[in-house]
């Protein structure tokens, strides 16, 4: 087997097997704390405040939001595009690292997954919301029909968004679900109410723990990993088309698919970052989550950082060499300088700038940096999106047409709404899912310990 | 499967099936004996009873909207269901005139296009004509007579009005009728006819914007009050001051045909040239080859300067002036070149101005060669004074009754509050107005006209020129036409219609020749809407020279000019929603009016737009910086601010009546010094354009006259290069009967907006209201971008409509996830509305942003109380169109209801579609024939023709979409600067 020498030791402290096991499972036991609950109700306060504006866009109609003739899409796809990749982390995380047997992953995949599966149905939210008639969304699913019958157009990238999204979620829900059939029949295991005990047994397939079983588990997920990984290359890949494939300048650029797949998973790796620093703190988990992977995720970070930044400086030149006037104007006059100048700077900094940050090593070792870098990250990647989609939509090609664009509050709470959402989704699966994949920190516990 | 087995049952008893299907249809397995029996329960009898009773509770519970259709018992004559008809008749509101057809369905009128067979409008028609017939169903009408603001009958008013009248005849006490200039002939018989019956009786005409000036000026040279009949068409220069004869001056459509066909660069290869001098930017002003913005105050001295260098270069005499501010000794030398094919007009209503601009058409022998003293326009006939000194009178208690028609001056009339004041020392006023407006609400009785389009009329607005109105529909309210009325006053028992078919029978059969019998001449005038007199030109009357005299220009102060605006006019149609949220032709406003400040003014006092100025510490208004104007002038348009006007129209803007000032006998609209303070506030102003710059791309390519006859793609010379950079790895698209088309002369175009407003009455377009506009929500499938350029203080102004270009590689159409806009055979890009779920792709890759959303339901919402929020408003909708709902996108689509109409037609006759079969409505309306639409498949086509133009462009052509719109270059006939 290979034994990780550059990594050195995963899993400190010196656990057992049984140890390792009362660890994770800690949070699930114990008497839920005080905390929870408050954050669960703010939580739900924020859903409901997004489900009011959610119910106002339905019953009233787009014309709710700030958007207008010109600027079509607003709010509505820059959160989707953002939450889409934050929802690239998990999967990416998961099943780069697994295929390149990276077994430090093991610690964290579990969570990484839960937020990709939470951040997809967020984004799912926005697409199916700014239809001007949701209640026809059907209309986008090509099957032998009544009305016809009529297909879908098989050229439009929007299709393809449907496609690509609906399989991402679907592969890496099951992949994350079959990943935690061993854990749940752990936790069915140590269960003590019956009706716990059912439901995990239920959850779990009547998973024993038979050799095959563990086989055939290993060779699902190999198999599951190898099949998603193009999909997580894809997904962004399309959603970058929904841009690419248009004529407007500023979006109409070859370099979008790497760009955007790169991007998504810089603001995925951001958020698990994030999360996974309050999660340590929390819960304790410095022994299972170390420095060293935040370290490592950190490196990648600035890694990642740096494509970003050839990725900006490639259009900005591409634009300056195609001398038209529309993409010269969006992204020297309305990018660079101009109106939207703001975001286009922020962008900048947040993205290309603050994670350079992580060359000192002493920032690297310090966690409350490392929490705020993060947080800038995806403040940085939500406002790539903004710049990408306001300023090309709102200079374009007809002066007579340009419109500036600003979004109402019913834009601002379904955002919110979503925001919530994902922080539900994240109480309730540290509550009720044991957080990192036990079956699997146990596998990598020998050859990591300090002998 | 299933149809085959219905097949076999039919035949069941002759042929042996197959053992599936002798088994029986309903298996019996699993039944109760009793159920096999074919018994029911008690349980099942109270299932079903269950199951009946809720079921018909809920079905009747949910209320199903009761619609009635019944169907014709007696089908009246000429009437299919779905065929339209079409009646000519005559549009004259007291201001504009226009010979019209109107387009009736099933009984309705719901569009309105130009009469090609008039001389005078030659088939154009403006924005405002466009939109009159929304009126009609306006729910804001008056909806039956008044008496001191109740409800009453007519019987009532029949019995009481004659007897008052009757008196005050007798005591010789004044009978006012105080009306708009009236263009009927026999309306005006009518009005000899009232005075015969009543001798005190007295007609005043009254024009909120009066031409009294020029009536004035031509008493004192020509010694006949007229306006004369303009003839753009035959002059190769014009110069014009302050004279907005494409927008608003006196006979726009007339004017605008003359205009266009001397510039549209196609059929000709001359170019007549327009110098305008002008204290704001119009839209005469922004088509100018050359534009002088000039203080109004200057106007005089400038016109005096201007006359004296052609009278010392003719010999005639000079008057004393002092040096004009402004070099014209170019434009002098020009106009002497130019003898007998040159047109001064001057818009300023003062007669000074008027009698010099005389002087010098005459000096440049004009009359006889574009300006006919012996055709005049009869649309304004309105002495300043006369008005005047009827509120005097009134005021003095001198009038015993006051009939009102077609006017409204406690809204229009600069010292309203007097007129209103003297309204109340008169015994008896009558008041016809068709709203209960502003002096309507002062009427002891108000007799509601009924619309133009239920009653019948007829105008002669120039002379020997007749056309005739008749009736589209039979009245909606309880309305009575004013001729009706004064018909019974007058103890006549004959309606209009008989009376105004006396008058032509006696008048007008005898002046013609064609027709033998009345009944043919009358058939004939009838359904063409018109009968024209040939008139000669003829010997102009004698001219008298007057003493011509100038007062020097002001140099300080703020001078403020007052304007009417292409949508609104003087401020009648205000109740209209389709013309309040026209955006103007250059600022591309709606909803209000706004105080113009030229740039370097709004530069040194830190004004933006929208902040609230107050004007003479009076009224506060909104700023707009408008560029174009000259310093320390400002503009605002009259016409808004009305208080009852209506639903829609109360309290749109502000009523700048007010400021108009009387001198020398004739209202100015202008004044000498305004006061301005800024009050710190700001007021939305809802504008469909935020940029007006072309940021140095070629969007509408232009060229100098010169150039052009040098080199005919001047300017355009890119066009040559990107066709041939059209490669594609895809198969060329192949269009196998008709490839439409449509081409725009951007030298034709004068941006006057007709098109927006035929557009949407025949497309159901939707109003929006001022809030959404504001937020560039308009729902116009055809705009107007106007682009400014050079100089901010005097620019050069370019017009382009646009409209959905129908690309034949649309970016629009392989975006849409739902197939909702496919491409046609015949090149055209449609929309299924009942496809689109909303995803708004399309609007994001469209380049010309031409497709709109409906952000929210647009029709039956209370939140948009405009026509289609009513039955009655709903009435104007084109049957032919689908009204989208919300969450839908729609566009342009080439009026996809007229060609399949005109196929259909076609088909039914069994003939091909020929050329020119088929109209848009933006095309029929346009007055400057700038639009053209056909067969691009068709080599004899005009719209062949003028993509074959080297003038030919299309917009964005670089992007590759390869639009069906073509556009024609910009020419201007300036001098081109070395």
């Amino acid at each position: 087997m290979y034994k990780t020498k550059v990594r050195g030791v995963l899993i400190e402290g010196n656990k057992t097997h049984g140890q390792i096991t009362a660890d994770v499972m800690r949070p699930m036991e114990q008497k839920t704390p005080k905390w929870w609950f408050a954050t669960m109700g703010l939580a739900t306060l924020g859903m409901l405040a997004g489900m009011y504006a959610i119910v106002n866009t339905v019953v009233f109609g787009i014309g709710t939001w700030g958007l207008n003739n010109s600027v079509a899409w607003g709010w509505g796809i820059i959160n989707f595009v953002w939450w889409i990749g934050i929802g690239h982390a998990g999967t990416a995380f998961s099943i780069f690292l697994l295929i390149l047997r990276q077994r430090w992953r093991t610690s964290i995949n579990r969570a990484a997954e839960a937020m990709t599966v939470v951040a997809v149905i967020c984004a799912g939210l926005f697409p199916l919301l700014h239809m001007g008639r949701i209640w026809l969304a059907f209309f986008i699913f090509p099957y032998p029909n009544t009305r016809g019958p009529l297909w879908v157009n098989f050229n439009s990238p929007l299709f393809w968004d449907v496609v690509a999204i609906s399989t991402y979620f679907m592969a890496s829900a099951t992949f994350w679900y079959i990943g935690m059939i061993p854990d749940l029949a752990t936790v069915r295991d140590r269960a003590k109410s019956k009706v716990k005990r059912a439901i995990y047994g239920f959850l779990s397939f009547g998973w024993v723990g038979r050799a095959k079983s563990w086989l055939r588990f290993e060779t699902a997920a190999l198999i599951l990993g190898g099949l998603t990984a193009p999909l997580v290359i894809a997904v962004h890949s399309i959603v970058s088309m929904d841009f690419a494939t248009s004529v407007m300048a500023g979006w109409h650029t070859t370099v979008f698919p790497p760009y955007f797949v790169v991007g998504a998973i810089f603001s995925g790796f951001a958020m698990v970052l994030t999360l996974m620093i309050i999660i340590r703190k929390v819960f304790k988990y410095q022994d299972y989550v170390t420095r060293g992977h935040l370290d490592a995720i950190a490196r990648i970070l600035t890694f990642i950082s740096l494509i970003m930044g050839t990725a900006y400086a490639t259009e900005i030149f591409v634009a300056w060499y195609s001398a038209m006037e529309g993409e010269i104007y969006t992204f020297f006059h309305n990018r660079i300088a101009g109106d939207y100048t703001g975001a286009f700077w922020t962008m900048v900094t947040c993205n290309v700038v603050f994670p350079q940050l992580f060359w000192f090593r002493r920032i690297r070792k310090n966690l409350t940096m490392v929490f705020i870098i993060s947080i800038i990250i995806n403040i940085g990647m939500w406002f790539e999106r903004y710049v990408i989609i306001i300023t090309s939509l709102t200079k374009d090609y007809l002066p007579a047409n340009w419109a500036h664009y600003s979004p109402t509050l019913t834009e601002v709470l379904i955002f919110v709404g979503t925001l919530s959402i994902f922080l539900i989704g994240v109480l309730l699966f540290i509550r009720y899912i044991p957080m990192m994949a036990m079956s699997e920190l146990k596998g990598i516990l020998k050859e990591t310990r300090k002998d | 499967m299933k149809k085959n087995r219905n097949d076999h049952q039919m035949s069941k008893d002759k042929i042996k099936l197959p053992k599936h299907y002798r088994e029986p249809e309903f298996s019996v397995d699993g039944l109760s004996d009793e159920e096999k029996a074919g018994k029911s329960s008690r349980r099942d009898f109270l299932k079903m009873l269950g199951f009946t009773v809720g079921y018909a509770t809920l079905a009747s519970s949910c209320e199903m909207p009761v619609r009635k259709a019944i169907p014709f018992l007696n089908k009246p004559e000429q009437m299919t269901p779905g065929e339209a008809n079409f009646y000519a008749s005559t549009f004259f509101d007291g201001n504009d005139y226009c010979s019209l057809l109107v387009k009736t369905r099933e009984g309705r009128p719901i569009k309105i296009e130009g009469n090609r067979l008039s001389s005078v409008t030659k088939g154009g028609t403006t924005a405002r004509v466009q939109a009159s017939v929304l009126n009609l169903y306006d729910t804001s009408r008056l909806q039956h007579p008044l008496k001191n603001g109740e409800k009453t009958a007519w019987e009532e008013i029949d019995k009481k009005v004659p007897t008052q009248l009757n008196d005050l005849a007798s005591e010789g006490k004044e009978i006012t009728l105080l009306t708009s200039s009236l263009i009927s002939p026999s309306t005006r018989q009518l009005i000899i006819d009232f005075k015969d019956k009543y001798p005190s009786a007295n007609w005043v005409k009254y024009d909120p914007v009066s031409a009294s000036a020029i009536l004035e000026a031509n008493r004192i040279s020509f010694g006949t009050a007229v306006v004369p009949a303009y003839q753009f068409e035959n002059a190769d220069l014009i110069v014009g001051f302050n004279a907005d004869f494409l927008g608003t001056w006196l006979s726009t459509v007339e004017y605008i045909k003359g205009y266009a066909k001397r510039r549209n660069l196609i059929d000709e290869k001359t170019m007549s040239r327009h110098h305008q001098f002008e204290s704001m930017m119009s839209l005469t002003g922004s088509n100018a080859d050359e534009r002088y913005p000039i203080r109004p105050s200057e106007e005089q001295n400038l016109l005096l300067n201007l006359y004296n260098e052609i009278a010392e270069a003719t010999g005639a005499d000079i008057h004393p002036a002092s040096p004009a501010k402004q070099n014209i000794s170019g434009i002098a030398k020009e106009l002497l070149n130019h003898k007998g094919k040159s047109l001064i007009v001057c818009g300023t209503n003062d007669t000074n101005n008027q009698l010099i601009v005389n002087a010098i058409n005459y000096l440049l022998g004009n009359y006889g060669k574009t300006i006919d003293l012996n055709t005049p326009l009869y649309t304004r006939q309105a002495i300043d004074k006369e008005m005047d000194e009827l509120v005097k009178r009134m005021n003095n208690g001198q009038v015993g009754a006051l009939l009102v028609y077609q006017a409204n001056p406690a809204y229009d009339y600069y010292d309203a509050e007097k007129f209103a004041e003297g309204t109340k020392k008169v015994g008896l006023t009558v008041s016809f107005a068709d709203y209960h407006d502003e002096t309507a609400q002062h009427a002891t009785y108000v007799c509601p006209d009924s619309n133009y389009l239920e009653s019948w009329n007829d105008a002669e607005p120039k002379a020997g020129h007749y056309s005739l109105g008749q009736p589209t529909i039979p009245k909606l309210f309880d309305t009575r036409q004013m001729q009706d009325s004064l018909l019974k006053w007058m103890d006549r028992e004959e309606e209009y219609f008989s009376y105004i078919r006396k008058y032509w029978e006696k008048e007008l059969f005898p002046r013609q020749e064609k027709h033998l019998v009345f009944e043919s001449f009358w058939n004939k005038s009838l359904h063409d809407g018109v009968f024209e007199i040939k008139t000669e030109t003829g010997e102009q009357p004698e001219f008298n020279a007057s003493p011509l005299k100038a007062k020097n220009p002001q140099e300080n102060g703020i001078e403020l000019l007052l304007y009417e605006s292409v949508a609104m006019g003087s401020g009648k149609f205000s109740n209209n929603p389709w013309l309040q949220e026209l955006p103007d032709p250059l600022t591309k406003i709606t909803w209000d009016n706004y105080l113009s400040v030229s740039p370097s003014y709004a530069r040194k006092h830190k004004l933006k737009n929208e902040d609230l100025v107050r004007m003479n510490g009076k009224i506060e208004l909104p700023v707009f910086i408008q560029p174009g104007i000259p310093e320390n002038v400002m503009a605002i348009a009259l016409g808004y601010g009305r208080q009852n006007a209506g639903k829609v129209g109360n309290g749109v803007g502000k009523n700048l009546y007010a400021f108009v000032e009387k001198e020398n006998g004739t209202r100015r609209y202008h004044l000498d010094e305004v006061e301005i303070e800024k009050t710190g506030g700001t007021y939305p102003l809802a504008s469909s354009q935020a940029y007006y710059e072309q940021e140095g791309r070629d969007i509408v390519r232009e060229t100098t006259f010169d150039k052009w006859k040098k080199k005919p793609n001047s300017g355009n010379e890119i066009h040559e290069k990107i066709e041939k950079l059209h490669v594609t790895l895809y198969d060329k698209a192949e269009f196998p009967n008709f490839h439409w088309g449509l081409a725009i002369n951007l030298n034709s175009c004068i941006g006057c907006s007709a098109c927006e407003i035929a557009c949407q009455a025949e497309n159901n377009v939707a109003v929006i209201g001022k809030e959404e506009v504001r937020k560039r929500r308009i729902m116009h499938w055809i705009r107007i971008d106007s682009y400014y350029s050079e100089d901010e203080e005097n620019p050069q102004v370019y017009h382009q409509p646009v409209m959905c270009q129908q690309c034949d590689n649309a970016p629009c159409e392989n975006v849409c996830p739902v197939a909702a806009t496919p491409h046609s055979n015949e090149g055209l890009n449609m929309m299924a509305y009942n496809r689109c779920i909303g995803t708004r792709y399309c609007m994001n890759n469209c380049p010309y942003r031409v497709r709109r959303f409906n952000w929210f339901e647009y029709v039956n919402n209370k939140k948009f109380p405009y026509n289609m929020e009513s039955e009655l408003g709903q009435m104007v909708l084109n049957p032919d169109v689908t009204v989208r709902s919300r969450g839908v996108v729609e566009k342009c689509t080439f009026c996809s209801q007229r060609i399949q109409h005109k196929k259909l037609a076609a088909k039914k006759e069994g003939r091909q579609l020929k050329e020119g079969d088929i109209k848009m409505a933006c095309q029929e309306a346009c007055p400057a024939d700038a639009i053209v639409f056909g067969n691009l498949n068709n080599k004899d086509s005009e719209v062949y023709k003028a993509f074959k133009n080297p003038r030919n462009y299309h917009l964005l052509e670089q992007l590759h979409t390869l639009p069906s719109v073509g556009y024609l270059t910009r020419v201007r006939n300036k001098e081109t600067k070395t």
